[in-house]
């Protein structure tokens, strides 16, 4: 299944980052392998591709780091919406742009690993890297594509989680491009007064079991507790976190935890990816 | 024309924020002490001050005896009162003594209210280098009561009280620990003691020129020393508060610690211009810098960023980012002849279109001096206040929209002020200068939570914590109320 993400994906998303030759080879080598060499092999190329910042999910359940940082996520590759500019990022466009629906179920699905997303997005051109400043993006007609997108079970090997190295990782799209991101928290008991903190690069919406937390708006960057929601209750059982974020060129990452009224981390809950 | 009705409106508001209201004529105040939820001080000549919420003030305290500039201490469940029985005859004799007496209360209509016979702790005779008048007290951290008195007719005398008595501590010697200065008291704070005096001429109305002053020691009886070495039974001094404006002549200090970080310093002006140039009471913030007490500045109205000292973000209306006019400019040209164009700063009316009627949702966010960011705080003086200062209201600028404290403990901007009690701030400096902002009620709310910055973005009401930068707040002045 996994091998067949990675064929779909550069099939489906990036076939023109690739010369069809490479693409060809690459194939080959795929459909060469046995059914269990080749969940193997795609899951050793999935590690590798994201190596340094994303390892994929191999145990149950995890729990918080000590800071309280939750690295336990459900990432869909990213959806093309090109920005030339992060100036564009307002509270009324980042509300109106991350409100379209971008595939069924968007606000409620709770993903498995390798589960496929059709979607229709906007075409961009391949990144030229030698460019100093970003190239296209809203100067001709837009050009939508069909794409099939996969969701990956990951642990981040860092507090944050590194969007932007999963895009590339994967070469797909890496800069306008929507990130959506589900986790599971698992609480044994009621937690009252917690809040939601995410810091974000760039712009946001959060959700706890569907109730909008936080939108964050703005050409910012990821720091530690930046924006911190209202309070709110983690009920006993299974709440889900989702967030949606937007970039358009630089850096996409951010980071999440619950914190107390002082700001204390709060850890006593695990994290499941479904 | 248009600056003089400015300047005109600065001091009139001022009048509301420098001073405290009621009827606040004392002379030669005591340390504030509070009971039963209400503040208390003591003056010359018997009696004193009481107040119910520490902004207005009204006469009623009772404290027998007469004399001259008392003061007054909580000493586990019990208040001594402390005062010298003459006023310090200037043209004849200096005998005098300094009495100390208990009460369980201050509140002259408890039935417990009832003072102990007054005992001598330290006197001066007819014709000595001593005048027993203007006592000040201070327990210290070891849990020895120091009592300091003087004037300028000779030393500052220091001598010990047991505070389970209030009597002098037996075989205790006085010592002279000052000169040039009345109204001594001392306080302890970090490993140091303070000797604290004022300087100048008293009871002279507007022409008085009354100023506190205070030297250290690392020892309870000193040597104390000022900034520059000087020893305070030299005659030095570093100032903490000397006359503001219409305000004429600090003197008589005495401090009063809320909690950590809210700090209070207490005195009289000899003469406030605006009340007939009569004595009364004053309050103000005591900051704290490099070790030394420092008088700080009442709050004056006037249109401000309001700044979380966590980030140095800008509280703000969640609204869009409008842009103004002016791209970048000149990139890599030193010099390219062009001719400086003044820009106009983005207005009101530029952006107030693109905001939603009713409650804005606020946050903290980059400063960049627009109409969102800007706040006009403004006294509420039928609100009544707190220790030392009035309610304030909390407006962007140009409109009546008002920071606001919601039943989720949360803050917004509500679109019109309305008085109510979740619409008024209470606004302390710290002791680092920095300030501590609070509404007067929650609604459905019991704690006493401050506006705190949790997230970098995200204002919120929480504990006050002192320790915590998220707790404090800078106002950076934009320009005066019009």
């Amino acid at each position: 299944m996994t091998k067949f993400v990675i064929i779909r994906t550069l099939i489906t998303s990036s076939m023109h980052y690739f010369p069809k030759l490479v693409l060809t080879l690459l194939l080959s080598v795929f459909v060469s392998f046995t059914g269990s060499a080749q969940k193997k092999s795609a899951k050793v190329d999935v590690a590798e591709a994201l190596k340094g910042y994303f390892t994929p999910v191999t145990t149950p359940s995890a729990t918080p780091d000590a800071e309280g940082f939750i690295r336990r996520w459900m990432i869909l590759e990213p959806i093309s919406k090109p920005n030339s500019t992060n100036r564009v990022f307002t509270d009324s466009y980042t509300r109106e742009n991350l409100s379209v629906e971008y595939f069924p179920n968007q606000l409620t699905v709770i993903p498995r690993d390798g589960d496929k997303v059709k979607v229709t997005m906007e075409y961009q051109p391949p990144v030229d890297l030698t460019a100093r400043r970003p190239v296209g993006g809203g100067q001709n007609e837009p050009k939508f594509v069909k794409a099939t997108l996969t969701w990956h079970a990951l642990d981040s090997d860092h507090f944050f989680v590194k969007l932007f190295r999963f895009a590339t990782g994967l070469d797909k799209d890496r800069y306008g491009v929507i990130f959506w991101t589900v986790t599971v928290i698992n609480c044994d008991e009621d937690i009252e007064n917690v809040r939601l903190s995410i810091g974000s690069n760039k712009a946001a919406r959060w959700w706890v079991n569907g109730e909008e937390l936080l939108l964050l708006a703005g050409d910012r960057h990821m720091g530690v507790d930046s924006a911190v929601s209202d309070r709110i209750t983690l009920k006993k059982g299974r709440n889900i976190l989702r967030g949606v974020t937007m970039n358009g060129p630089g850096m996409s990452e951010f980071c999440a935890r619950f914190i107390d009224d002082h700001g204390n981390p709060v850890t006593n809950y695990t994290i499941t990816c479904n | 024309m248009k600056r003089i009705i400015i300047t005109i409106s600065i001091l009139l508001s001022g009048i509301l924020s420098f001073a405290q209201t009621g009827s606040p004529f004392i002379h030669d105040p005591s340390s504030i002490v509070e009971c039963d939820g209400k503040y208390y001080t003591f003056g010359t000549g018997g009696g004193g001050l009481i107040s119910e919420d520490g902004w207005n003030w009204h006469g009623g305290a009772v404290r027998p005896g007469g004399g001259a500039a008392p003061d007054a201490i909580k000493i586990g469940d019990r208040y001594l009162v402390i005062y010298g029985t003459t006023g310090g005859g200037m043209g004849g004799g200096h005998a005098s003594k300094i009495m100390t007496m208990w009460n369980k209360t201050l509140d002259p209509e408890s039935p417990d209210f009832a003072y102990s016979e007054p005992v001598m702790v330290l006197e001066s005779l007819v014709d000595e280098d001593f005048n027993a008048i203007d006592p000040g007290v201070l327990i210290g951290p070891d849990g020895r009561m120091w009592l300091t008195a003087g004037t300028y007719f000779g030393h500052i005398r220091q001598v010990e009280i047991d505070p389970a008595t209030g009597r002098r501590v037996e075989g205790n010697e006085a010592i002279d620990v000052g000169r040039n200065m009345e109204a001594s008291t001392m306080m302890y704070r970090d490993g140091w003691y303070y000797l604290l005096g004022t300087h100048g001429t008293c009871c002279d109305g507007v022409n008085s020129t009354y100023n506190i002053v205070v030297g250290r020691s690392r020892n309870p009886k000193g040597p104390f020393i000022d900034n520059v070495g000087r020893s305070m039974i030299q005659g030095g001094g570093k100032s903490v508060i000397t006359t503001e404006g219409r305000l004429v002549g600090p003197g008589h200090f005495g401090r009063y610690v809320e909690e950590e970080g809210v700090e209070k310093m207490s005195f009289h002006w000899e003469a406030d211009m605006d009340r007939s140039g009569r004595s009364v009471l004053g309050i103000r913030p005591l900051l704290w810098k490099d070790g030394w007490p420092v008088a700080g500045e009442a709050f004056r109205e006037g249109t401000y960023e309001i700044q979380s000292v966590r980030s140095g973000y800008a509280l703000e209306l969640e609204v869009d980012f409008v842009r103004a006019p002016g791209a970048m400019r000149g990139l890599g040209r030193s010099s390219d002849g062009q001719t400086d164009v003044i820009l106009e700063e983005q207005k009101l009316e530029d952006v107030i279109g693109t905001w939603p009627e009713g409650v804005i949702e606020v946050r903290n966010g980059y400063y960049m001096a627009r109409p969102w960011q800007r706040w006009t705080v403004i006294p509420v003086p039928e609100a009544g206040g707190y220790l030392g200062g009035p309610y304030y209201k909390i407006l962007i600028a140009g409109t009546e929209r008002a920071l606001a404290a919601n039943g989720k403990a949360e803050v917004e901007a509500v679109p019109q002020f309305t008085g109510a009690d979740e619409q008024l701030w209470r606004i302390d400096q710290l002791t680092d200068g920095t300030f501590r902002i609070m509404p007067k009620a929650i609604p459905g709310h019991d704690e006493p939570y401050a506006l705190i910055s949790l997230g970098d973005c995200s204002p919120t009401l929480a504990p006050f914590d002192f320790k915590s930068d998220n707790s404090k707040w800078d106002f950076k002045f934009f320009s005066p109320v019009e």
